[in-house]
């Protein structure tokens, strides 16, 4: 087991290092620096040659990118991820205040998920091949394939163009309208209320995806001699089901697991930008298109770390549902 | 030994139907076993041999509705099995136990074989926890293996090991009848001659029922008291072993002997050789469903379903056979090797007009 995890932190740490060196070189050679992106257009925000110069070398834009991601990796061994150049703030900081939104609505359309997908396959293996459920998976196939921007923009337009001014009415965007001094309740409700289209939009697509795995995992193992074995023992369908049939899929469903979980911090850059949602997601998109180096480097990081841990999560569970795996 | 039968199989159907387009009607139906009778004594194993996709594998599972039969009776220990349902159907099925072809498929991987063993017991609620592992003791012994197994995983076995286990499951629950599809053909030669073997064995010391289905002669004519002969969903013929192996009478018999490696290498043997394929059993041809592949077929086979012709206990589905009989005043020895100069003399046998005839799919 510890030469296990030993291995695994070696080879994660290598692989840290050829995504991070990999992503500072591209941003790097996108066109713009963080001082273009900010000044734009606006001639009052122009600055003359030498203040850009000076500012240049502060930030240590003058240097090749070699250089760069070599200083920013001594600082990650300090457990420094930088200040960000464009919001003078910590990264750690932005991280910090970005992390409780987009878990609210991952955590929560996760919870979704699994809590409706695996009764929806098991339904539809169970009743494979009837009326309703060809039914329910041709349903789910349809919104597997709706992409989610659309969904985005339709929902927005049924509950708040619509259904304005109707009990049914939700907010079009933002995490809330009520002032930070409001009572603590009308404050979680008014989020909650800003969280539902979100959430639903980040539920759908997973749900279809994830029922339609269980479903596929069912048939594949439904078909194994080991069944027939069962059902010669006498074994009621229920049994078959969930004692001999489930169980055997959870092998795959371990893997699903723990890759979700980088989602789960990550979440969408989509949905968030579409609702402006204050999270990761779209803390990632605005520090792109503003060349925002150490807060890109610093999501990339985490991002990274988060999608090895999911790996590592995975293996780990599978050892505890495949008696034949062990990580020795 | 009593005579008295266990298991009478008429008639037995057992069609799949064939879903096409987007409301998955029934557009067709594969005839995977289409009408087989046969009787098992108690006490007596009786053979089904064929090649694959003949049906032998669907007849056994019918018979413990692990499939769902369409059409025919099966009577087990005078139990309709086909209207026995719940509870009923449950008590049949401890009795009756199957072992299947493949040990490394037919075990649940994530199970020790404790669990594997100690289900049936538990779902048929047979005997409290100290009864239960005495049964399950005795089961491994049976089988020639060590209690100490019971804590293991399949996966830790070997092939060998493995279908001992399969074995030991079904022997768990005490069965009087036992349909082993296949037993051997999963393992390795070496293997395959000592769960052979067993299996006589623990037939004589318990006085179980086989059927046993195989695509190796040679092992049904080790393991067997009858063999039935299957071909496209039919049984073609079926004789006590020893006859069988003495005088084979249909022609796909026939050549299913000639096909059987010799012991001796210096024994030349005259080999039969059938042009084409076996037609689709959605589809099977009219009249004699060997005829587009029978060397000897005549006008008749081609346009009427030959009846049974019985002699002795042997039973045989060939016009040609039938005439031959007659011919030989019923001595199915003499018909036979009649039967089989014939054969082994079919002139240039490649460019039969059966070798074409291989019936296409039914149209959607």
């Amino acid at each position: 087991m510890a030469t296990f995890l030993l291995r695994r932190l070696l080879l994660g740490i290598l692989t840290l290092l050829v995504i991070t060196c990999f992503v500072y070189g591209l941003a790097r050679a996108m066109p713009g620096t963080p001082l273009t992106a900010q000044m734009g257009e606006d001639p009052s925000r122009k600055l003359n040659p030498e203040d850009q110069e000076r500012l240049r070398r502060i930030y240590g834009l003058d240097k090749p990118w070699y250089a760069g991601y070599a200083q920013w990796l001594g600082n990650v061994t300090r457990g420094d991820l930088g200040r960000s150049i464009t919001r003078k703030q910590p990264v750690t900081t932005l991280i910090a205040e970005r992390i409780g939104p987009t878990f609210l609505i991952s955590g929560t359309a996760l919870l979704l998920i699994w809590l409706m997908a695996i009764p929806l396959g098991l339904y539809a293996s169970a009743r494979s091949g009837t009326a309703d459920e060809r039914a329910t998976s041709l349903l789910l196939y349809v919104l597997y394939s709706f992409p989610t921007f659309v969904a985005a923009l339709f929902l927005q337009i049924v509950f708040s163009v619509w259904l304005r001014g109707t009990a049914w009415e939700l907010p079009l965007f933002g995490m809330t309208d009520l002032p930070s001094t409001a009572p603590w309740l009308a404050r979680a409700a008014d989020v909650a209320r800003h969280a539902i289209l979100p959430v639903v939009c980040q539920t759908y697509v997973s749900l279809a995806y994830d029922s339609r795995f269980i479903r596929a995992n069912m048939a594949e193992v439904l078909r194994q001699d080991y069944i027939r074995t069962a059902r010669a023992k006498g074994a009621g369908p229920w049994r078959v089901l969930f004692r001999h049939a489930f169980r055997n899929t959870l092998i795959p469903l371990a893997t699903l697991i723990g890759l979700s979980l980088p989602g789960l911090i990550g979440g969408s850059v989509i949905i968030e930008q579409i609702f402006t949602w204050p999270g990761m997601g779209r803390l990632f998109f605005e520090s792109i298109r503003e060349r925002d180096y150490p807060t890109i480097m610093g999501l990339t990081l985490m991002f990274s770390v988060l999608t090895l841990l999911g790996q590592l999560l995975a293996d780990l569970l599978y050892c505890l549902v495949d008696p034949r795996v062990s990580v020795e | 030994m009593s005579e008295q039968p266990i298991l009478v199989v008429e008639h037995l159907e057992t069609h799949f139907p064939i879903r096409r387009g987007l409301m998955r009607r029934a557009v067709g139906a594969v005839r995977a076993v289409d009408g087989v009778s046969f009787t098992v004594s108690k006490g007596r194993t009786l053979g089904i041999v064929g090649e694959s996709g003949c049906g032998k594998t669907t007849v056994g599972r019918s018979i413990l509705r692990l499939v769902e039969p369409t059409g025919g009776r099966v009577v087990f220990a005078g139990h309709d099995v086909r209207q026995t349902n719940g509870a009923a159907l449950r008590g049949l099925r401890r009795r009756m136990q199957i072992v299947f072809q493949d040990p490394y498929g037919s075990l649940n991987p994530r199970m020790t074989v404790r669990a594997i063993l100690e289900e049936g017991l538990v779902i048929h609620r047979l005997g409290d926890a100290a009864a239960r592992r005495d049964r399950m003791h005795q089961a491994l012994e049976h089988t020639g293996m060590a209690a100490a197994a019971l804590d293991k995983y399949p996966h830790e076995f070997s092939g060998g090991q493995r279908q001992r286990i399969a074995i030991a499951r079904a022997l768990v629950l005490e069965p009087e009848f036992l349909v082993l599809d296949e037993p051997i053909s999963a393992l390795d030669v070496s293997i395959q001659a000592q769960v052979l073997n067993l299996l006589v064995d623990l037939r004589d010391r318990l006085g179980l029922t086989y059927l046993f289905i195989s695509h190796d002669l040679s092992a049904v004519e080790h393991v067997a008291d009858d063999v039935a002969v299957m071909y496209l969903g039919r049984i073609v013929e079926q004789a006590p072993a020893a006859r069988l192996c003495a005088a084979p009478l249909h022609p796909y018999t026939l050549a299913l002997f000639s096909a059987v490696p010799a012991v001796d290498p210096r024994r030349r043997r005259r080999r039969i050789l059938l042009p084409g394929d076996v037609p689709s059993p959605a589809n099977p041809p009219a009249g004699c469903r060997f005829h587009p592949r029978c060397p000897l077929a005549e006008r008749v086979c081609r346009e009427v379903d030959p009846p049974a012709t019985r002699v002795d206990g042997h039973l045989v589905h060939c016009h040609v056979a039938a005439r031959e009989l007659e011919r030989a005043g019923g001595d199915a020895r003499v018909a036979g090797s009649r039967m089989a100069d014939a054969l082994a003399s079919a002139p240039d046998i490649y460019s039969h007009s059966g070798a074409q005839s291989v019936a296409p799919a039914p149209a959607p």
